[in-house]
């Protein structure tokens, strides 16, 4: 009788083990398509790079659910038209996982095309996962079931970033500039209303919106922001958008602060080296001296690859696929798609939530500012001696923002 | 006032710069009669080799050699593969300097990569060449070479003084423009290889038969057009960016500096590149709309109208289409371009 009980017990077990390992050395594709040739080029291959490692890192005992991923990537030379084809190839080559993020001209036809795919070929859906493409109407008007976005969108940077401009009494006069497509016009009306809203006494004096990706030369631009007296610049720009525009303002001696979003990415330490130090400020979901595991994952990728790790949203990606797939007991992309709404992890800093209602991760938000590394913070990128110093924690709710998405559920 | 100055200054290198790149295509022009496609293929070969030569012997031996391996590997195209398609015509002359330009693209990309690499002015080159100082109270004054700080900061609140310095690299591309400009003109003009350039220009039979090898000629002229277009590269790749794509934002430019100057005249290239630089420049400082020129004149507009997203662009916008606007007016009221001679 208890030898009895003892087997029916032990196969139970087993069953439940059996069944939450079903998975267990499944081989997950992932492809991620992003520019890896043109001016953004290096921001993409340094990516490619991060997902290659973290990969390795989260397969097999890595994740819960045990099973393996497996990182591919394909140019889309930052073209929604080429995206698409990539999109196309991915399929065809077995992905059901799909990754974008350098773009948000980009990540809406994308998200469009995966939405239409999945409804036109039940069965062989697949699941957009997007790491940086921070246009709210991603997750807003223009939300999807399939799309998760890993990055915090404008409207949530905005709203930090706002919150600490309004602490800083010495700036007065703003300038606005931006990429002229989807994502500069967003960092331009959210940064307007959310600073009428906190600092109405902040002047703005100006703003101006290049050709994304274009632009070799911005002195001109530098000699208009130095003739409209503003002391701050705001700007959503990212890779050599931001690295030339900084390495002009240098050349051209304009002292004024600039707040990004995107300074940590390649090639803009190089551009700020020591003229930017204490008036370069970022707003991101991560910073270099996170500490912790985080510190050794960026040293050691430092070792390996030569480069630096910014994208914290690769570690999330696998951290959330990796539950998910646990959860779901499955690598189906509708069943992990349905796993994934709502789930929280535990992440680099802390808990992280995919908010069911719109599908936007909801994490704080760090405020660091571009200074000489030091004992407390010690990573320094590019071989700079310089580093991004966190000065202020932006909890979850402060940067939370409310969605208008009505999601269509399958 | 300084934003003026530092504008124009602005607008001026990029204009030469455009110079030094659309004399070598002019003179190809005026010469052979052939419209070089990979002349700004050849300007970023010489942005390349000039990285490359630089890393083993430094940028300024660099600007001597690159321009020299460029103008080698110009004449060399000529004499292998351009003198070989002359006798059919214009036309296939034109589609295998076409082709051409892709082959450069992707070997660069093949020998190089596809992303850009660090292409650094000289030490000598990497701070400003002078800075101008605007006193509220003492007004304008010019500094050579960088400034000091207390010239540049006050502690009385009720002065302001803004200093623009002027990037060395910018002045270096000037100055080398303006001597590319005089040496070809002298060469042209004055001395002995030039006349006979421009004999064979008209007469080659004549040229011919008095005992010059015009074949020859030609195979210089390419070269040394070629090369002008290499020494811009190294310039040009230093200053801005030197990635594969430098030659087709450029490229297209350089066209209409050519039709807009009038075909094979130099001074005309001259002009219309100063001319082109200047007002893409100029233009990204004004934010004036149509609606601006309609408040101006005094022009109601409802407020729907003022709501379009047309009518609401401002110059700034529309900045990197101006050339191309030139471009077709031109072609429209003055065919034969501002300074050119011939009416076809």
């Amino acid at each position: 009788m208890k030898l009895t009980m003892k087997i029916v017990a032990a196969s139970a077990i087993m069953m439940a083990a059996g069944m939450s390992f079903a998975q267990k050395g499944e081989t997950v594709k992932v492809v991620r398509i992003d520019p890896l040739t043109g001016l953004l080029g290096p921001v993409g291959v340094s990516q490619a790079k991060g997902y290659q490692f973290f990969a390795e890192k989260f397969s097999g005992a890595g994740n819960p659910a045990g099973v393996k991923f497996e990182f591919s990537t394909i140019d889309n030379k930052l073209s929604p038209a080429e995206s698409l084809n990539a999109l196309k190839a991915a399929i065809d080559q077995g992905a059901r996982y799909i990754i974008q993020g350098n773009g948000s001209s980009v990540a809406l036809a994308l998200s469009d095309a995966v939405a239409k795919h999945n409804e036109r070929n039940p069965g062989k859906e697949v699941i957009y996962l997007n790491d940086s493409a921070v246009d709210p109407d991603l997750t807003n008007s223009k939300c999807n079931y399939w799309h998760f976005r890993f990055d915090a969108d404008t409207s949530m940077k905005m709203e930090a970033m706002s919150s600490f401009i309004a602490t800083q009494p010495d700036i007065k006069k703003v300038y606005f500039l931006n990429q002229n497509y989807s994502h500069g016009h967003q960092v331009v009306k959210f940064g307007k209303e959310a600073l009428a809203r906190k600092r109405p006494d902040i002047q703005i004096v100006g703003e101006d919106l290049h050709p994304l990706a274009q632009t070799r030369d911005f002195a001109p631009y530098i000699a208009k922001i130095k003739a409209s007296g503003a002391d701050t610049v705001i700007t959503g720009n990212w890779g050599s958008d931001l690295s030339l525009l900084i390495k002009a303002a240098n050349e051209n001696g304009y002292n004024g602060k600039f707040f990004t979003y995107y300074a940590g990415v390649t090639g803009t330490p190089t551009a700020l080296g020591q003229n930017g130090a204490g008036r370069v400020y970022q707003i991101a979901y991560n910073h270099y001296n996170m500490g912790g595991q985080m510190e050794k994952w960026m040293k050691e990728f430092n070792a390996k690859y030569n480069d630096d790790f910014y994208t914290g949203s690769t570690i999330r990606i696998f951290e959330m696929l990796g539950a998910a797939m646990a959860k779901a007991k499955s690598t189906d992309p509708v069943k992990v798609a349905a796993a994934m709404e709502g789930l929280k992890v535990k992440s680099f800093n802390g808990e992280v939530e995919m908010r069911k209602s719109d599908h936007q991760l909801q994490q704080p938000l760090y405020m660091s500012v571009w200074q000489k590394a030091d004992a407390k913070n010690p990573y320094s990128p590019e071989k700079t001696g310089m580093t991004l110093a966190m000065v202020k924690e932006y909890p979850n709710y402060v940067s939370s923002t409310p969605t208008s998405c009505q999601m269509k559920r399958p | 006032m300084e934003f003026f100055i530092i504008s124009m200054l602005n607008g001026l290198s990029y204009g030469l710069l455009l110079f030094m790149l659309s004399s070598g295509l002019t003179l190809i022009f005026s010469m052979m009669g052939v419209l070089n496609f990979a002349h700004a293929s050849f300007y970023m070969l010489g942005a390349y080799v000039g990285y490359t030569v630089a890393q083993f012997v430094g940028f300024w031996p660099a600007l001597l050699i690159a321009p020299l391996v460029v103008g080698g590997l110009g004449a060399l195209f000529e004499r292998q593969c351009l003198r070989k398609v002359h006798r059919f015509g214009h036309v296939p002359e034109l589609l295998i300097t076409f082709g051409l330009s892709y082959v450069i693209v992707e070997l660069v990309q093949l020998i190089w990569g596809r992303i850009a690499v660090e292409f650094r002015p000289p030490e000598l080159l990497q701070g400003p060449a002078f800075t101008l100082i605007n006193d509220s109270l003492k007004g304008l004054s010019l500094f050579w070479g960088t400034a000091p700080a207390e010239l540049c900061s006050t502690a009385d609140a009720a002065v302001r003084i803004v200093c623009s310095p002027f990037p060395a690299t910018r002045g270096f591309m000037m100055l080398v423009a303006v001597i590319m400009l005089a040496s070809v003109w002298l060469l042209l003009t004055r001395t002995r290889i030039g006349l006979v350039i421009q004999a064979a220009l008209t007469h080659p039979e004549a040229v011919e038969s008095l005992g010059h090898n015009v074949p020859r000629v030609f195979m210089l002229v390419f070269g040394a057009g070629s090369a002008l277009a290499g020494l811009a590269g190294v310039i040009g790749g230093s200053t801005f960016l030197t990635e594969p794509a430098m030659a087709a934002t450029v490229g297209s430019v350089i066209f209409v500096v050519v039709v807009v100057g009038g075909m094979g005249s130099l001074s005309g290239a001259f002009v219309a590149s100063v001319l082109i630089g200047v007002i893409q420049t100029f233009a990204v400082a004004f934010d004036y709309s149509l609606i601006t020129l309609a408040e101006q004149t005094g022009v109601p507009l409802s407020a729907a109208v003022a709501n379009n997203s047309y009518i609401k662009l401002t110059l700034s916008q529309v900045a990197p289409i101006l050339p191309y606007l030139f471009l077709v007016l031109i072609l429209i009221f003055r065919p034969r371009g501002l300074l050119g001679k011939r009416e076809s």
